[in-house]
């Protein structure tokens, strides 16, 4: 009964005016970005955490999480009707999507997915309230050897699940951790890796190389092919699913919402994979697996229900543990901070209005979402007629005025531009972004867990392996390691990732 | 032998960085295990990062070259130019022009922007700009700044 008492305050959090004002706000912001290529989630977010900076803490990080599970549902419209996935994880939906679309079943196409994902998201927020009292309290359990062991964990699986090469991933995050460390030691304050600069004395300003290695470096990626989008929409007859359609996708959103849940809590999981995994599961137990790839509803309901549930089942060990599961998260960290807020299980005590708000928020933007994006898909369409040589100034110019508003600090934008350029060239060379900013974040927890344990172990590294807890976590850690790199699941690891790319 | 170039290209900056880094470390006090200084996780990180920059350059080694694509020089030069413009200027001229500034440059990154992208755009981003961040949220930041405000009487 705690559960209800706690969702009871959460919804009573949620539910003021401002905060579903923001609620509102974020999903809309979130279906934008979602709809337009070019402009992903994990930008939007590191653009506008300096506006946040005025709003109150559960505010903020409400607004920011209904961008994220928001650019879910934007990115299945544009899949679906142009066949222009507007993210990443709508990908496999343009293919049974689009398809859909094109024998005039473009409106319960849309139904589908956005009643798939309403149901994955009513799922997976209750998930998130069921888990997240059990796992404070293991978290509460936790030792600075216990925090280093599963701080490993975590980057290690998210290389496990992030796309290209394992090497280069890990390269970068520990590239990530470097970079992380630049600035004073918070044990015995001296300076690292300043160059004698002052504006770096303090730490990098963590907005400013999120903005360079997102904003920018996409941007630039962008820039390689301009080509104008042409946009023939589809004419939508009718919307809501027969009874039939509907009798199809049960089974299909009720096996892409647990894939999705499970998927998400996992470290470097989240929408994207959840997605893919999902539409590869149904293909393969489907009973006429020949219609995949000419419109099967399956192929929609879904990949579109595990890429939600995965969007938001992947805060669980974010507000839990205070551990970023991906990028998002790494930046949801990062905004928490801003607000002075040290994210862990202690927030779940200290602050449950905060805690429990941000989860039923996450119910409460599902449902704007379905009465949202139905009725105003015309509009949605429109605006990808708005070329992308307007597009990416604004983003340029709002990149410049969010970095500079965090600390009126005029360095910060020169890390911008670093950090642009860097990770520009990076992704150029075939290493991908989102290690490093995980990498960022980690770097000064997991030196300051590692330093403490060793300490409190009187310099046995042995410590690790001792106390059981942590020797799970590694031992965890090593089959990850172990499993991405036997030869079969290597082959088919990157035979998945090549069908996304 | 084939070559790999990105692949090799990739690992050696890997290695590269991952020797500043190390060679950063030397005036930072290492510690023992038991009181790690400063130095002992950076350089542990930086030893890591050099070995996974020469398994990459090894594995590159042998191997059909991978595209790396082409790189729009323009729109590198001019985007990047944008948000040090701004720094350089916006305590100076103020964010007014500052904003003008950055949205001209990033019309002018694009090869396929026409005159009235690169005339219009800034005006219209920077009143729009003005308007959200100056009156709507309220950001503290001088119209026009030092440099130009003696030039604009009744600013």
């Amino acid at each position: 009964m705690e559960l209800l008492s706690n969702l009871a305050l959460g919804f009573g959090a949620s539910l003021e005016p401002v905060n579903l004002l923001y609620c509102f706000i974020g999903v809309l912001l979130g279906t934008l970005i979602g709809v337009l290529p070019g402009i992903g989630p994990t930008a939007t977010i590191a653009m506008l955490l300096p506006i946040t900076f005025g709003l109150k803490p559960e505010t903020s990080l409400i607004m920011l999480a209904g961008i994220y599970y928001g650019a879910q549902y934007g990115g299945s419209t544009t899949a679906i009707l142009i066949n222009l996935p507007g993210e990443s994880s709508s990908a496999v939906t343009a293919i049974d999507g689009y398809q859909m679309a094109r024998k005039g079943k473009a409106g319960p196409a849309l139904a589908i997915a956005a009643l798939g994902s309403f149901f994955a998201g009513t799922v997976a927020t209750v998930l998130v309230a069921v888990f997240a009292t059990p796992l404070t309290e293991l978290a509460l359990q936790f030792g600075p050897a216990e925090y280093f062991s599963l701080i490993f964990l975590g980057l290690v699986s998210s290389v496990a699940l992030a796309h290209g090469s394992i090497l280069k991933a890990l390269a970068m995050i520990v590239l990530g951790l470097l970079f992380g460390l630049v600035g004073s030691d918070v044990t015995s304050g001296a300076q690292r890796f300043t160059m004698g600069i002052p504006e770096i004395s303090d730490k990098l300003e963590f907005v400013a190389v999120a903005i360079g290695v997102f904003g920018l470096a996409e941007i630039l990626k962008n820039l390689e092919n301009e080509s104008d989008r042409e946009v023939v929409a589809t004419k939508i007859s009718r919307l809501l699913p027969n009874r039939e359609e509907f009798r199809e996708m049960v089974g299909p959103v009720l096996r892409g919402t647990a894939l999705g849940s499970i998927l998400g809590i996992l470290p470097g999981g989240g929408a994207i994979l959840s997605s893919f995994a999902a539409y590869t599961v149904e293909k393969k137990i489907s009973k006429t697996p020949w219609e995949f790839g000419k419109g099967a509803i399956a192929g929609v309901a879904a990949p579109e229900s595990a890429n939600n549930a995965g969007a938001q089942t992947s805060f669980i060990p974010m507000l839990t543990l205070g551990i970023p599961a991906n990028a998002v998260m790494a930046l949801m960290v990062g905004a928490m901070i801003i607000q002075g807020i040290q994210p862990g299980p202690n927030v779940a005590i200290e602050q449950p209005e905060l805690f429990w708000g941000v989860i039923t928020s996450m119910w409460i933007g599902n449902l704007m979402l379905v009465l949202l994006n139905l009725p105003l898909i015309g509009l949605w369409v429109k605006l990808l007629t708005i070329p992308y040589t307007v597009l990416f100034p604004a983003i340029l110019v709002f990149c410049s005025i969010g970095v500079f508003s965090v600390n009126s600090n005029v360095f910060d934008l020169y890390t911008v531009a670093f950090f642009g350029l860097l990770g520009y060239f990076l992704v150029k060379l075939g290493c991908e972004p989102a290690p490093l900013l995980l990498g960022f974040v980690l770097g000064p927890m997991i030196e300051e867990n590692l330093r403490r344990a060793m300490t409190i172990s009187r310099g046995d590294w042995t410590v690790f392996f001792t106390r059981p807890l942590s020797a799970g976590l590694l031992i965890a850690a090593a089959l990850v390691l172990a499993v991405v790199f036997l030869p079969s699941v290597k082959a088919k690891r990157e035979e998945v990732f090549q069908e996304e790319g | 032998m084939q070559i790999d170039a990105r692949e090799v290209i990739c690992g050696g900056v890997f290695v590269v960085v991952a020797a500043l880094f190390a060679y950063g470390t030397i005036d930072l006090p290492m510690g023992t295990a038991i009181r790690m200084g400063p130095g002992y996780f950076p350089l542990m990180l930086a030893i890591i990062l050099g070995a996974l920059g020469l398994l990459i350059v090894v594995k590159g080694l042998g191997r059909a070259t991978s595209p790396i694509g082409s790189v729009p020089w323009r729109g590198v030069v001019f985007i990047l130019l944008g948000p040090i413009l701004f720094g350089l200027t916006v305590r100076g001229l103020g964010i007014v022009p500052a904003i003008a500034l950055v949205a001209l440059i990033a019309a002018l990154a694009s090869a396929k922007a026409g005159w009235r992208t690169i005339v219009l755009l800034p005006i219209a981003l920077t009143a729009f700009c003005v308007i959200v961040f100056s009156y709507g949220l309220g950001l503290p930041y001088a119209m026009f700044g030092p440099w130009v405000a003696p030039l604009l009487p009744g600013v």
